[in-house]
């Protein structure tokens, strides 16, 4: 199958995904299942990197910004810029992508090659809708959160890191980070975060949903979502700079 | 009852089913026989509306599934319960809650009330302690006991069966074509097996349907089947030697 046919189908899912809920009360419980599947259980991980990565990055800007005419406050400045815009948005997507993109394609897969999807579409249950819309939802209202919560564990990481080491004082990385603040880059960074979610939640459902065969058509269908859904996060993050920064 | 009126449906322009006629009736446990590949699951899977078939006219009840819209197709799914090879039950869910699934996006009930009608029915199907475990910890034979449970939970008026006892031993095989057997019975269903197992042919088939390549080489009862002389069924029935005795014995007897 082309890729184009491949887009066409992902579109005609997403048709049947956006269609009212068949109940209510059946949908809350899947999406606060969901809520703790995709956004909770990853909690852990995204703090984890997000400290350390902030840290290495504030450890390597002020490796890197050693001379006497450059002010220490800009370690901290370029810290919270790179983690706001760049790491905390895009790499905890990727990361995301990886730990939660094969979690729905091998959930999904393994639930179509064992007929539970045919168990549901015997019952008249709409099943995209069913199993992918509560995913969409818990991913668009959970992520940003996550990445906001990423920037702030980056920005602590990285300053626990200079203190600690005493590669910088503390006053001047707490002025850099409150130095020339703008709102609007977080509104970014959420934003991008959005997008992302969105194609987190919807590209590895496909890839899921659609597979045919048995338990190795699942793993591979599991790898080619997450391959996937990376190269779509990474061409999207370019569109999208480009688009709010540019 | 069930019509179905030249079924024909084809995979990549290479024909599966070639215009295949027969009924099936109310309160009979009807069986498709047939070998790997002769398209007895894509048969089942067209009369569920899982397949589109290309040609051909299926009715439920005076209902052709053609002329129904979506609403009415959703309604028509409401009345079928399925038994899947592999029961096909919800890995995440306990027993009680896969029992339960139906009920609870199908109906209004209160909590309390689906919870007597998931007890009644696992206890119609003789399992009892199962509510909270999940189905990984049961056995074939009991994760197919909780597929009939929640196929029936609703009540419904057609029963479809995919190799129900495949992978079972002959006294379990025994139990689930007695149970669902029984549940046809009592709750007056139309209930179609797919099954490979010759055992549950002669046991449970009021009406057998034989497919060979895509086609209806033969059908009638299980009492039948032992004195036809077709050919085709002759071949894929009596390929046992088991078989090949017992149908000796029993046209010796009858003669």
């Amino acid at each position: 199958m082309n890729y184009l046919e491949h887009i066409g189908k992902y579109f005609i899912m997403l048709k049947q995904v956006f269609k009212k809920p068949q109940k209510w009360s059946v949908f809350k419980d899947m999406l606060f299942r969901e809520v703790e599947d995709l956004g909770l259980k990853s909690l852990g991980i995204i703090a984890f990197v997000s400290f350390f990565v902030g840290g290495v990055v504030a450890i390597q800007t002020a490796l890197n910004v050693d001379s006497p005419f450059i002010p220490k406050y800009l370690i901290g400045f370029a810290t919270k810029r790179g983690i706001i815009l760049e790491f905390a948005p895009t790499f905890m997507s990727i990361i995301l992508a990886g730990k939660v993109g094969s979690y729905i394609s091998s959930s999904i897969g393994t639930m179509r090659v064992t007929e539970q999807i045919d168990a549901l579409d015997v019952m008249g249950i709409n099943s995209l809708n069913y199993l992918v819309l509560p995913k969409i939802i818990a991913a668009l209202f959970f992520y940003p959160l996550m990445v906001l919560l990423s920037m702030f564990l980056g920005i602590v990481g990285g300053y626990m890191a200079g203190v600690l080491t005493g590669l910088f004082f503390s006053d001047d990385y707490i002025y850099g980070i409150q130095l020339d603040f703008n709102s609007y880059l977080i509104k970014y960074a959420v934003i991008k975060t959005l997008v992302f979610a969105f194609v987190i939640a919807t590209i590895p459902s496909y890839h899921g949903y659609y597979v045919k065969g048995g338990s190795l058509e699942v793993g591979r269908a599991s790898t080619q979502a997450v391959v996937w859904t990376s190269v779509v996060i990474i061409l999207l993050n370019y569109f999208l700079t480009q688009m709010l920064l540019g | 009852m069930i019509e179905v009126i030249d079924l024909y449906k084809e995979f990549d322009k290479t024909p599966v089913l070639k215009g295949i006629s027969t009924t099936f009736e109310k309160g009979k446990t009807s069986m498709i026989i047939g070998q790997s590949g002769s398209g007895k699951t894509v048969f089942l899977k067209c009369l569920l509306g899982l397949h589109k078939h290309e040609k051909g006219t299926i009715i439920f009840d005076g209902r052709n599934y053609a002329d129904l819209d979506d609403k009415q197709h959703r309604q028509l799914r409401q009345e079928m319960g399925m038994v899947f090879q592999g029961g096909a039950l919800y890995d995440s869910l306990t027993v009680e809650e896969n029992v339960m699934f139906p009920l609870k996006m199908f109906t209004n009930k209160s909590f309390k009330e689906m919870l007597e009608r998931v007890n009644t029915v696992l206890k119609r199907v003789n399992l009892k302690n199962v509510n909270t475990k999940f189905p990984a910890q049961l056995s074939g034979g009991m994760q197919k006991r909780v597929a009939i449970a929640r196929a029936i939970v609703m009540n419904p008026k057609y029963l479809f069966c995919d190799e129900p006892n495949s992978g079972l031993d002959p006294n379990t095989a025994t139990l689930i074509d007695n149970l669902i057997q029984e549940i046809t019975k009592e709750y007056q269903m139309i209930t179609i097996i797919n099954s490979h197992d010759m055992n549950s042919v002669m046991e449970i088939g009021e009406k057998i349907v034989f497919l060979k390549n895509g086609v209806k080489a033969w059908e009638g009862t299980n009492k039948e089947i032992f004195k036809t002389e077709n050919e085709a069924i002759v071949d894929f029935v009596y390929s046992s030697n088991l078989f090949k005795k017992v149908r000796e014995v029993y046209l010796n007897e009858t003669k």
